[in-house]
């Protein structure tokens, strides 16, 4: 006999809700063995190196154009809502605020984890396809160990790093527009930097960079591991890592940029 | 010796395993044979601890296994070395890194006894001067020889072959078994090998067990196994699709 409609959708939503705490909780057990295995997993500093060479050189260019723009059009949408209102000699540090604040973190976050959170979930998940995660484990090798913590290590390294770039790179995207097109002197743009800047700016960037690297590496060995299946599997963990990636890195950005400045960095 | 009674796996719908008992003496070789499907692969996977049974006991060495922890677990493993039924070799390193792997780990040796037990075991394998070769760039027989020599690096004392021979040609096929005889005579361990080639299963068993319907229904010698009266094992042997065993 056929359950009642109402019935079948409140068991939809039981299931849908049990299966995402189930998630919560397997997410849990990976980041206790990732805290579990970082000592031992840091010893093989060349895999550590290895990966952070592949986070961050990879990542270079993509990050290199979408800073530059992004500065750019900082400056430009600045601009247009200075006008009549706001003397543009303020130009520069809107665009600098706006970018180490926000900007800079937060699309190095999603452009490094749309790339780096598939590529780790996908050669997991080819691992973990090919019996090469049961091998690791068949010769007494933790995967947590050998492949999690320098995924993860490096991805929390090499985001700071790629944020203090990608930040260094909009202002330089600002300041072009705002000499060659808006109008503004060189030294207006760079007088405005100095005059407003303030290093708790520049950390609470970087704290908040530090963050979304641990999200993207976590995220993508979680879904790595938990591929199943083949071909298919493995393109379904890569996108479900990204989405998440994605999705926590906005998420967390709002809760820590409540932390940071209405507590940390409230003064 | 490895001991496994009552065993017992569910995966999905289907009772995979069903009460498996079965003693494997040290030194001597058992090939499990039984259809595609048949759980021989999650049998085999469970002595080495890499899936967790619903039911019963496997003891190594007189020490149970089940319920050990992962760390517990990894000092029984090291005891092992598998080939698994895809080489299962690691893509991102060298056919060397591969086979060293494990004494790096474990034994902690320095690189130029590393390289020179790699070389050794490759040779093993007939397979010297390959250490900087990419497992992307080797055959399927290959790749199995590589996985064999990674297997033995450690001098184990259970081997655990899974289908070694399944997707080979005829030729590369018999040297794999020779060189599961030979590996067997030079260390003297103690080999599981699941299989449903039945031409390389004559070759390389002390004894030969069937697994159908989640169960142990046959043991005896390559001898025995020929001369069998037991339907199940006879229409398997022959190959034949009439029979108890249904074919599809």
């Amino acid at each position: 006999m056929e359950e009642f409609l109402p019935v079948r959708g409140a068991r939809y939503v039981q299931d849908r809700a049990l299966d995402w705490v189930a998630e919560v909780g397997r997410v849990a057990i990976l980041m206790r063995d990732i805290v579990r295995f970082l000592g031992p997993g840091l010893r093989s500093f060349g895999r550590v190196v290895q990966q952070m060479s592949a986070v961050g050189v990879g990542s270079l260019w993509l990050v290199f154009v979408v800073s530059l723009f992004t500065g750019a059009v900082a400056a430009v949408q600045a601009a247009y809502q200075f006008t009549a209102v706001v003397p543009m000699r303020y130009l520069g540090s809107v665009v600098l605020r706006s970018v180490i604040i926000e900007l800079g973190p937060v699309l190095t976050g999603l452009v490094v984890g749309g790339r780096v959170g598939a590529s780790i979930a996908a050669e997991l998940g080819t691992m973990k396809v090919t019996e090469q995660i049961d091998a690791l484990r068949a010769m007494a090798i933790h995967p947590v160990r050998f492949l999690v913590v320098p995924r993860v290590v490096a991805a929390i390294v090499m985001l700071p790093v790629m944020t203090v770039l990608s930040d260094a790179i909009a202002v330089v995207g600002g300041y072009a527009v705002a000499v060659t097109s808006i109008g503004i002197s060189s030294h207006t743009y760079t007088q405005s930097l100095k005059d407003f800047f303030l290093l708790k700016d520049l950390m609470s960037g970087l704290i908040k960079a530090v963050f979304f690297g641990g999200i993207i590496g976590t995220m993508g060995c979680y879904y790595g591991f938990a591929t199943e299946g083949g071909a298919e599997g493995v393109g379904m963990a890569t996108t479900r890592a990204v989405v998440a990636s994605c999705v926590l890195v906005l998420i967390s950005d709002y809760v820590l940029a409540n932390v940071l400045f209405r507590f940390i960095f409230a003064k | 010796m490895i001991r496994i009674r009552g065993l017992k796996k569910r995966l999905g719908p289907k009772q995979v395993l069903d009460g498996v008992d079965l003693d494997i003496e040290g030194g001597e070789t058992v090939v499990v044979m039984g259809r595609s499907g048949s759980g021989k692969s999650v049998l085999l996977k469970h002595v080495i601890g890499l899936m967790v049974p619903d039911a019963g006991n496997i003891e190594v060495e007189g020490v149970e296994i089940v319920g050990m922890s992962e760390r517990e677990l990894d000092e029984v493993r090291r005891r092992f070395g598998m080939l698994f039924q895809s080489a299962a070799l690691f893509d991102s390193l060298t056919v060397g890194e591969n086979v060293g792997l494990g004494l790096r780990e474990h034994l902690h040796l320095k690189d130029a006894e590393v390289r020179q037990r790699v070389a050794e075991r490759l040779s093993w394998v007939g397979l010297a001067s390959i250490e900087a070769m990419k497992p992307a760039s080797l055959s399927g027989g290959m790749r199995k020889r590589v996985g064999l020599a990674r297997a033995v690096a450690m001098d184990p004392q259970y081997i655990l072959y899974d289908e070694p021979t399944t997707g080979l040609d005829p030729i590369t096929a018999d040297a794999i078994d020779q060189l599961i005889r030979s590996l067997q005579k030079r260390l003297g361990v103690t080999s599981v090998v699941v299989t449903h080639d039945m031409t390389s299963a004559y070759k390389v068993a002390d004894r030969m067990v069937m697994l159908h319907d989640g169960k142990i229904v046959f043991s005896g010698t390559p001898q025995e196994t020929r001369t069998t009266t037991n339907v199940v094992v006879r229409q398997f042997v022959e190959g034949s699709s009439t029979g108890p065993i249904r074919a599809l």
